[in-house]
């Protein structure tokens, strides 16, 4: 029952990605896919639980090293978003048509 | 705090993805949709750090302050120019987080062997993500030849290995542990399986890869949460993955390909292109400027040469000259110009072009007619009529910007080598077409200079 449960949640989470982004903009792609690849780094949750549970010396290393990866794949995919994504501007202080 | 009051909070997180992701559609609300989502990640894990399964905390906080340090500097420290090797990387590294999730998951007790299924899965996925992304990292930054690499027995080989990947994995489920040689053999089957898929893609298609790749290290977190269990991984994982095969399918149809026929045969393997012969008609950067300065529509199209020749920011000097001079300026850009999706926008709003000026190949077309000058900056295939005209051409019936359409076409190029795919360009013997020799940002230059 549980694995058709989560099998459930699978399917709705798909249907839901493709919904979200298949309107998006070409001129978003690239922040969009690392914004994605951000959230693709939730295997830290598990990788942080591995880490911690004190299930021998191999389990709790092959979860610090998860930890690390998965950090790494969090912190530099969510700041990296936002350091593209704060480069678009709009022609703010422009006229329309006007002179730059 | 139980159970059930963190699976609660996983629900606002998730919501939060959902919402997060939903506003990165648009420019306006971006910057916000994805500290939304950053904020949902920082719940998940903050709520994960009460489970009552954690019982030490040194190796967490080591493993994630080095994780943290590393991530944010080549956050910081990355030039636009490089985007795509960043989150070729930042995908490998979610890849071998999955990877090592998975194996840590089988240390505990009591696994079903739906369960082992899984662990295998993300294991898998998350080996072959991480190999396929440093091998792309490898292509992208011209670390190794960026062409596509093919030899004679590879498919042969490459069913070789999925059947020996299928073996193992079924002999391992049979009788699952953590010493178990096929766990090893899986790795190791994983990784060369992800080297070996990359391994056959040429530069222009890395757009593809990318994408791919990227979906990939949501479905290697979604087979991890899984193997332990676990709903937020699940729920976040299989949105990445859709994502990324969205993102993959868009990449494939601006390129009129499927995405086997990308990912299993070399670029232009099989046809030869007819023989485009004429002359071509070389301008200098002074008559160059004349002809944009009595130009009234200026449109730019920028391809990876623009990223290579840093030219972002003298293009947008440019631009804003003939803006001033009351000439209407555009940026065209071609879905799978540059070497990810999207690259060309991010290299033009990093140089401050706003994102109104981007038009995207399907509203430039229709008016391209009209346009004065059509200014081609280091792109190539995107703008070559063979796809229009030439049946024998390899990349015939991919759309393009048909700039050969535009009254005047100046071609910016640092001398006549042909493509990225190799592949002629009648566009360079055009009627109306100039080519301006040199590299791309020093012509612009002068270009500017007498303009002034």
């Amino acid at each position: 029952m549980e694995a058709v449960l989560l099998g459930l949640v699978l399917m709705l989470s798909i249907f839901l990605g493709f919904e979200l982004i298949s309107k998006v903009p070409a001129t978003l792609h690239t922040p969009l896919m690392s914004g994605a690849n951000a959230i693709s780094g939730i295997t830290i949750v598990g990788a942080l639980i591995s880490a911690g549970a004190e299930l021998g010396t191999a389990a709790t290393v092959l979860g610090a090293l998860a930890v690390m990866f998965a950090s790494i794949n969090v912190v530099g995919g969510y700041l990296v978003t936002n350091r593209m994504l704060s480069m678009f501007k709009k022609k703010d202080s422009d006229q329309p048509g006007g002179k730059a | 705090m139980s159970i059930e009051l963190i699976n609660i909070w996983y629900i606002v997180a998730a919501a939060l993805f959902i919402f997060g992701l939903k506003q990165l559609g648009s420019p306006a609300t971006a910057v916000r949709g994805n500290m939304l989502s950053a904020l949902g990640m920082l719940i998940a894990i903050a709520v994960t750090l009460f489970n009552a399964q954690i019982l030490s905390f040194q190796w967490i906080i080591g493993a994630a302050v080095i994780g943290a340090i590393i991530g944010f500097v080549a956050a910081e420290k990355v030039a636009m120019t490089s985007m795509p090797e960043m989150v070729a990387l930042f995908n490998g590294s979610g890849g071998i987080a999955s990877l090592f999730v998975g194996w840590a998951a089988l240390y505990n007790l009591g696994n079903s062997t739906f369960t082992d299924i899984t662990i295998v899965l993300s294991i898998l996925i998350g080996g072959l993500t991480f190999t396929g992304s440093i091998l792309a990292w490898g292509k992208l930054s011209e670390v190794m030849t960026s062409r596509a690499v093919v030899f004679g027995a590879q498919r042969i080989f490459n069913g070789a290995l999925l059947v020996a990947l299928l073996v193992c994995s079924v002999l391992f489920v049979m009788d699952p542990s953590t010493d178990s040689p096929y766990l090893y053999a899986i790795i190791a089957l994983s990784f060369l399986f992800g080297v070996m898929a990359v391994l056959p893609i040429g530069g222009a298609d890395m757009p593809v890869v990318i994408s791919l790749l990227n979906s990939y290290s949501g479905l290697a977190a979604c087979a991890a949460g899984f193997a332990i269990n676990n709903n937020i991984l699940i729920v976040a994982g299989s949105m990445v993955g859709a994502a990324g095969i969205i993102l993959t399918n868009i990449m494939c149809k601006a390129m009129n390909r499927s995405l086997a026929n990308v990912l299993f045969s070399g670029f232009g393997a099989v046809k030869q292109a007819s023989k485009v012969e004429g002359e071509v008609k070389p301008i200098s950067a002074e008559d160059a400027g004349l002809i944009l300065e009595a130009a009234q529509s200026v449109t730019f199209v920028p391809g990876y040469g623009m990223a290579v020749a840093q030219a972002q920011h003298v293009v947008r000097e440019l631009g804003e000259l003939l803006e001033e001079n009351g000439a209407e300026v555009t940026y065209a850009i071609h879905p799978v110009a540059g070497r990810m999706p999207g690259h060309m926008n991010v290299l033009l709003a990093e140089a401050n072009v706003p994102y109104d000026q981007l038009i995207e190949m399907e509203d430039i077309n229709p008016r391209i007619d009209n346009i004065d000058v059509a200014v081609v900056i280091g792109a190539n295939d995107v703008v070559n009529p063979a796809a229009r005209n030439d049946e024998n051409s390899p990349i015939y019936g991919m759309p393009i910007i048909n700039v050969d359409h535009a009254r005047t076409v100046f071609v910016l190029k640092r001398s006549m080598a042909s493509g990225f795919s190799g592949v002629d360009n009648p566009l360079f013997f055009g009627e109306n077409t100039r080519m301006l020799f040199g590299d791309a940002k020093e012509s612009l230059s002068q270009v500017i200079a007498d303009f002034k």
